[in-house]
Formats: C-alpha cells, sequence, structure tokens
C-alpha cells in the first residue's frame, strides 16, 4: 500500500437540522412536506441530522427509524441524528445510524464507542451553519423573469432585466437584478448571511437573506422605486440605497 | 411558409376572440391568404363573430381526428377575399387537441396561406398551451388594470419556455402587446393603468392601443369585425396595428382625451 492511495482529511459539511419536538411522526412527515415544496431544490437529497433532544423520552428505536425511512423518502439524506448528552436513550447502539457531537461539543464523539462498524474514528462530522467553501458559477438570466416563474442558482444570480410581480428568483449566493424588481427575491438561501440582494429598483414583494425576510409594507417606508441593496447587519435585514 | 400567429392573454374576456378576427382579416383586407382558427375547442365563439355560425359543418376536432379534410372544414369568409375560418368543435372539450394532430394541420395549412391566426382560449392550461406551442408571433391581448397585466405577464412566462420554439432552442417569438379596452378618460381619473405603466409592467413592444368602443359589441353582436366599420375609432386603431405587424411606422391614435364638442357637450352626448 502506498501513500497515495488515499488520504484522510477534515471535512465541513453544510447540514440542515431538523429538530423534533413530537413523536407525531405523520405530522412531522406533513410539515416537512409543505416546507419542501415551497423550495424543493434547496431540500433535494440535503444533509440532514435529527436532533430529538426536546422529545428524548417519547421517541422509541421503531419511530426513529419510521422517521429516518419518511426523510429518506422525502428526499432528504439522514447523515445521524443528536440528542441532549445528559439523556441519551438506551437503543443508541441498536440505531443503525450515528449519534452525532453536538455543536458545541465534540467530546462525545471521542468517548463514545463507533456507533457503526466502518464509521472512521478519524473522520469528525461537524455541522450546523458553516459555508461551503466552493465558488459556483453564476447564472446570468436576460429575459425578465415573468409572474408564476422560478428561478433558483446555485451561486450568484444575475438578471440583466426585470423580476416581475408574482416571479421568484433564488440564490445561494448574491442577487444581482439589473431593472425593476417586483417579485420575490431570496439571497443565501442555503444560510450565507454574507449574501445581499442589490437591484435598479426595489419595489419587492418580498426580499430575504438568509431566511430573514422583508415585506412590501415594510419597504415601502425605507426605500421605493429606487436603486437599493438588501443586506445582513447583525440578524436584521437593513435597506441601503445604491 | 405561412407565420403563426397566437392571440393569447392568460385571462379571459380581454378581447382575444374580437381582436383575432380583427386581425387576421385586417391581414386578408392587405391581400394575405389568412386563416383563423379558433382553440377555444367547448366554448366556440370565432364563428359568432365572425358571423359564419350558420355554415359551421366540419370543425378542427373534426380533421384531427380524420372525419373531415381541411377544405371541407375550411369556411370561407363572404366579406373579405381570401380569409378563412376553421372553427372549433363545440361538444368537445381541450383535451380533443393533440399535438400531433395540431401540428399536422398547421402544417398542412402552412403551404397554403400567408397567416395563420391562432385565436387562444383564455387561462394557461393545455387549450391555451396547444394554440401558442408552434406560434413564430404572439400578440399579448391585455385590458389596463391590474389583473389583465399579471396574467399577461404569466403567459409571456410560458410563451418563453413552453413554445416549440423554446423548447428547440431557437429563436424566440415574437412577442407584441395589444392594449384592448382602453380608456383615456379613466386614465386621467387614475381608475385605469396608462399606456406607459401596462408598458412598463411588461417590458414587451407595444403593438396597438384599441380604445374601448361601443362599436366592438354592437359589431360582436352582428357577426362583423369591427376591422370593417370604418366610422368606429377602434376599427381604425385595429388598422393601425395590423400595418405595425407589417413592419409599417403608424402614430399611436385615440390615447388622449377626445374634447368634446360644442352640440356634444349641448345635447350631452
Amino acid at each position: 500500500m502506498s501513500d497515495n492511495d488515499f488520504r484522510l482529511k477534515g471535512s465541513v459539511v453544510t447540514t440542515v437540522l431538523l429538530e423534533v419536538r413530537t413523536p407525531n411522526v405523520d405530522q412531522i412527515e406533513l410539515g416537512l412536506k409543505e416546507k419542501i415544496a415551497q423550495v424543493p431544490q434547496f431540500f433535494d437529497q440535503v444533509p440532514l441530522i435529527i436532533d430529538i433532544s426536546a422529545c428524548v423520552a417519547d421517541i422509541t428505536l421503531e419511530l426513529m427509524q419510521t422517521l429516518f425511512d419518511r426523510c429518506r423518502t422525502l428526499g432528504l439524506a439522514v447523515i445521524g441524528w443528536r440528542c441532549a448528552q445528559d439523556n441519551i436513550p438506551a437503543w443508541r447502539f441498536d440505531c443503525p445510524l450515528p449519534l452525532l457531537p453536538n455543536a458545541n461539543s465534540r467530546s462525545i464523539s471521542a468517548k463514545a464507542p463507533p456507533a457503526a462498524p466502518n464509521k472512521d474514528p478519524d473522520v469528525v462530522i461537524k455541522t450546523v451553519v458553516e459555508e461551503i467553501e466552493v465558488s459556483q458559477p453564476t447564472k446570468i438570466v436576460t429575459k425578465p423573469v415573468r409572474s408564476g416563474q422560478q428561478i433558483y442558482a446555485p451561486g450568484d444570480l444575475v438578471v440583466m432585466s426585470q423580476v416581475s410581480a408574482g416571479a421568484e428568483v433564488l440564490a445561494e449566493g448574491n442577487i444581482h437584478v439589473y431593472g425593476a424588481l417586483r417579485g420575490r427575491a431570496l439571497a443565501g438561501v442555503k444560510g450565507n448571511a454574507e449574501a445581499r440582494v442589490f437591484c435598479k429598483s426595489l419595489e419587492a414583494e418580498l426580499v430575504a437573506i438568509a431566511g430573514n425576510f422583508m415585506l412590501s409594507d415594510a419597504l415601502q417606508k425605507i426605500i421605493w422605486k429606487d436603486a437599493a441593496q438588501v443586506l445582513l447587519v447583525d440578524d436584521t435585514l437593513e435597506i441601503a440605497p445604491l | 411558409m405561412a407565420k403563426i400567429i397566437v392571440v393569447t392573454s392568460g385571462k379571459g374576456g380581454v378581447g382575444k376572440t374580437t381582436s383575432s378576427a380583427a386581425i387576421g382579416t385586417g391581414l386578408a383586407l392587405k391581400g394575405y391568404k389568412t386563416a383563423i382558427i379558433d382553440f377555444d375547442v367547448g366554448l366556440r365563439n370565432l364563428d359568432l363573430i365572425m358571423g359564419c355560425e350558420r355554415r359551421v359543418v366540419y370543425d378542427f376536432v373534426n380533421v384531427i381526428n380524420g372525419e373531415a379534410s381541411l377544405t371541407q372544414a375550411l369556411i370561407k369568409d363572404k366579406r373579405t377575399k381570401d380569409l378563412y375560418i376553421l372553427p372549433a368543435s363545440q361538444t368537445r372539450d381541450k383535451d380533443a387537441l393533440t399535438h400531433e394532430g395540431v401540428e399536422k394541420i398547421l402544417t398542412e395549412m402552412s403551404q397554403e396561406f400567408d397567416y395563420i391566426v391562432c385565436d387562444s382560449p383564455a387561462g394557461i392550461e393545455r387549450g391555451a398551451q396547444m394554440a401558442l406551442y408552434f406560434a413564430d408571433v404572439a400578440i399579448v391581448a391585455t385590458n389596463p388594470e391590474v389583473s389583465s397585466v399579471r396574467d399577461s405577464d404569466r403567459i409571456l412566462g410560458i410563451l418563453q419556455s413552453k413554445s416549440r420554439r423554446a423548447e428547440r432552442g431557437e429563436a424566440p417569438i415574437e412577442e407584441h402587446l395589444l392594449l384592448t379596452r382602453y380608456n383615456p378618460e379613466r386614465v386621467s381619473e387614475g381608475e385605469m393603468l396608462s399606456v406607459a405603466d401596462v408598458e412598463e409592467i411588461l417590458a414587451i413592444p407595444l403593438l396597438g392601443v384599441i380604445p374601448e368602443s361601443e362599436a366592438v359589441l354592437k359589431a360582436s353582436n352582428q357577426g362583423t369585425p369591427v376591422i370593417l366599420d370604418n366610422d368606429a375609432v377602434a376599427g381604425q386603431a385595429y388598422a393601425d396595428a395590423v400595418d405595425r405587424l407589417l413592419g409599417e411606422e403608424r402614430p399611436l391614435r385615440f390615447t388622449d382625451i377626445q374634447k368634446k364638442g360644442f352640440f356634444k357637450r349641448l345635447l350631452g352626448g
């Protein structure tokens, strides 16, 4: 075996955390379906961690299995689960998926025996909102985005024309609209709080950055029908002139 | 090869059939051999507007199903030379229209005609999509009010994404805005969107502005396309639109408030 055969490295993956607050799996599935329908591209095969801290006592191994299956059927990639460190259920070693450490404590993975035989102890999966440091190509749209159309860009999105009322543009990075922005614009949809929205004329129904949104009513009081940028400062949306 | 024009809008009742009849007739008056096809299967209206309802024997769906030939189904207009009407079936629904069937008929007609005007049904479903799928040119009929404008915007998105030209990656459909039922007085009172407002929202070139006119209703009830009424402003506005469609320059008319004359004011006209 030579040294070139493989290499072990640490890696950071952005994941979605599903905090379970009820043992009612059907209700959770229904709610998830609704969320997914809103932004299907975002949820497609997104790595998911299930956190059962809020109701450990009510969750049995069977229930957990059902939850894994339902999530997979919905197209989510379940990679593990979490719960409060002082209240770990007895069935943890029978569970096919690994118990992952909580975001702020990594000690658990060192102490715990490997939950699955093929789990490599050197590979620690860190979780939650940390950005992927891979730059995605910018998507450029030259035609107007019409009512009812939805455009998703894995990187930045540049619209050379207008975004009509009833249209929706989403990007994991920034959004630039070189025309009137009359529809909805959601930047940083995968949690990038540094993302911004720029437009030549702000007339939007909704603008959002990393999940923080503002509706047209509020926008009209700040900047309306004028060039503007939308950015996130200390978890608060700010609308600034350009 | 014929140029295929679809008259569409998304919203109902904005004047698609009236416009199809007027523009089709206008093109025939200019000497182009023209056919108008009613795509509104199940809600046939074009034959009434064209005044040929008593002459409908075979229809569009009969031709698609091979129950009649195109020559049998096409109705020759009695007033205008070079003008033909292909009526919709009243007893069927939109599912009777198949891609293959519509394509076969349009290909056959393309050999013979200069222009084929497709009168689209309202909505964005099968019937409307079938009417616009094969189009080269789209005339988007829009009323100066917000819901009509939004529906037109929606249909423009469908023209961009669900037409044959879009699917084949060819040059996009040529888009034209036809503003219908325009009332300058109500615009000045702020009750209606202005030409500029609609142009700004839809961002496509303006083909014409048809003023709201009693002559349109009268013409419809009589079964005469309004473009044949030379005295009506709506008829003249349609004639201008046809000229522009053929690439000529025409100044915009009937978009300002007309001053009432002394007698009109006196008589309360």
